[in-house]
């Protein structure tokens, strides 16, 4: 990858330089948001590596899911919400005038916390985004791709004989892999994932982690999490945030057996709120 | 130990299990000092209540080790709590061996009570037991304040243990060449003196989990060793000159 750093680049970013061994798909450079006045989040400097899970951790309100929303400038929809710096994509700058900002979302998919399908068929819900994206010229290309990204969410097997039935009757753990299945169906470089088991039963949770685990073979995951075990199972590389700032990015066992951070530290031995 | 956790039980949990590995380590002091005063003062009871006391130590390993998979199961402890509980199931473990071992040195003793004075050779026994416990109390003070220094001190000094295990080694040797009668005692006084140097090598072992605990990583710095009884060799000639006395 180009974005494979140079030891002495990895050296200035700090955080980062623990992960430099891996080749970055997505790269933050000293990005700044505010929101009128405030500031969300400040320098922050990340390199996330290709096909990686990546956890974003820290106390509510530390800024990681505001980080999470500028990947694929969600954040364009809060008026009052300014964004500096610089987020390239696989070399692209995502903020340059020229990027169209629907194909920038269907390059980097999203699942939100709590599942979102739209009140339509199953079928439709898949079907939706490799549609309006032109991904699908005939329509057995479309029942193929519906049927493949089924496939790879795992919900394939439960949902096979009744793809018309509408989304919303499926369970909450089947309607949260509806929406990775939608949101893969477009072929992203980027799946971000905001707290996308906090509203799911242990068991839902343990189908959402053993996709995830599946899916990074070709995709680049990006997960926002409250829940410091599911950081640790799911993902290779853990950037922890707080009060706005990238505090310490590594690899996961060494944040969860020797950060490097006395705050990373408190935070993840439950010592600080 | 660093506490103040949100959920005070945690806290709580965490010290129940240092208080354990604490009187688990004191027992064991208490046990390499009475199997050494079994041996010297030729003392049959003492040694059978080291004997009869190792169960006391066995059971306090066993339940560490439910208090620490409990606490591992229910808390999940990530980074320093983590270390700390993980790194408390080794020193159990090798308070118990090293229990295991003075119970031998019990053992033994009891049967060297019956031969005729073994004098000299036991006084040194004592005295590298004397320095076995000396070590594992700073461990066990290490390990209670979170004292790298004196931890890395500790495994510093079984060098000293090593070397006295070394002369005995010899002088028992030459015994043994100069007087066949000898060689029963002389064989106990060399299990008893090798299970000193073991016990020197766990409470070394004990003091880099401390390393671990505190630092995250077990000590990169080589230590001495200077055990070399397993290439040592006295002729008849060195024996009839008085190898024993050497070193």
């Amino acid at each position: 990858m180009a974005y494979a750093l140079e030891k002495s680049d990895a050296a200035q970013l700090g955080p980062s330089e623990a992960v430099a061994s891996d080749p970055a798909l997505i790269s933050a450079v000293d990005v700044d948001v505010f929101y009128g006045e405030k500031q969300a989040l400040k320098g922050i400097s990340l390199d996330v590596p290709e096909h990686r899970v990546t956890s974003l951790i820290g106390p509510s309100g530390c800024g990681k899911t505001t980080f999470l929303r500028c990947l694929n400038r969600m954040n364009d929809l809060i008026d009052v919400c300014r964004v500096e710096g610089e987020i390239k994509i696989a070399g692209q700058n995502i903020y340059a005038p020229e990027v169209d900002v629907v194909s920038l979302r269907a390059q980097v998919g999203m699942v939100f916390q709590k599942p979102n399908p739209f009140p339509k068929s199953i079928f439709e819900n898949v079907a939706y985004g490799p549609r309006i994206h032109g991904l699908a010229s005939k329509k057995s290309d479309l029942q193929g791709t519906v049927e493949a990204s089924l496939k790879r969410a795992g919900l394939w097997e439960e949902v096979s004989d009744r793809l018309d039935h509408p989304a919303t009757a499926l369970s909450g753990g089947q309607q949260q892999r509806l929406c990775i299945a939608r949101a893969i169906a477009v072929e992203p470089k980027v799946i971000l994932m905001d707290e996308p088991c906090s509203a799911l039963d242990p068991i839902a949770t343990a189908h959402i982690e053993e996709l995830i685990d599946e899916l990074r073979q070709k995709f680049t995951i990006i997960i926002v999490t409250h829940s410091m075990q599911q950081a640790a199972r799911v993902s290779q590389h853990t950037a922890f945030f707080h009060m706005g700032v990238l505090v310490e990015h590594g690899k996961t066992e060494q944040i969860f057996t020797t950060p490097n951070d006395e705050r990373t530290e408190s935070y993840i031995t439950g010592r600080i709120g | 130990m660093k506490s103040d956790h949100i959920v005070r039980s945690f806290d709580e949990d965490l010290q129940q299990i240092e208080n354990l590995v604490s009187r688990m380590g004191g027992m064991v002091e208490l046990q390499i000092d009475n199997s050494a005063i079994s041996l010297v003062q030729r003392d049959v009871e003492l040694a059978k209540a080291v004997r009869a006391d190792d169960r006391k130590i066995d059971n306090l390993e066993s339940e560490i080790d439910i208090a620490v998979v409990r606490v591992l199961a229910l808390r999940q402890p990530a980074a320093q709590d983590l270390r700390a509980v993980v790194a408390v199931l080794k020193i159990a473990a090798s308070l118990e061996r090293i229990g295991d071992l003075a119970k031998n040195i019990a053992k033994r003793s009891t049967v060297l009570g019956e031969f005729r004075d073994i004098g000299a050779s036991a006084n040194i026994v004592k005295r590298m037991c004397g320095l076995v416990q000396e070590m594992l109390k700073d461990a066990l003070d290490a390990h209670v304040t979170r004292n790298i220094n004196l931890a890395d001190d500790v495994r510093m000094r079984d060098v000293e243990v090593d070397q006295m295990h070394n002369s005995l080694f010899r002088e028992l040797l030459t015994y043994m060449m100069e007087d066949p009668r000898a060689i029963t005692p002389c064989m106990h006084l060399l299990f008893i003196a090798k299970n000193v140097e073991r016990m020197g090598d766990h409470v070394t072992g004990i003091a880099e989990q401390i390393h671990y605990v505190v630092s995250g990583s077990l000590p990169e710095e080589e230590r001495p060793k200077s055990d070399v009884t397993s290439l040592t060799a006295i002729s008849s000639g060195e024996a009839a000159a008085g190898g024993g006395q050497a070193e």
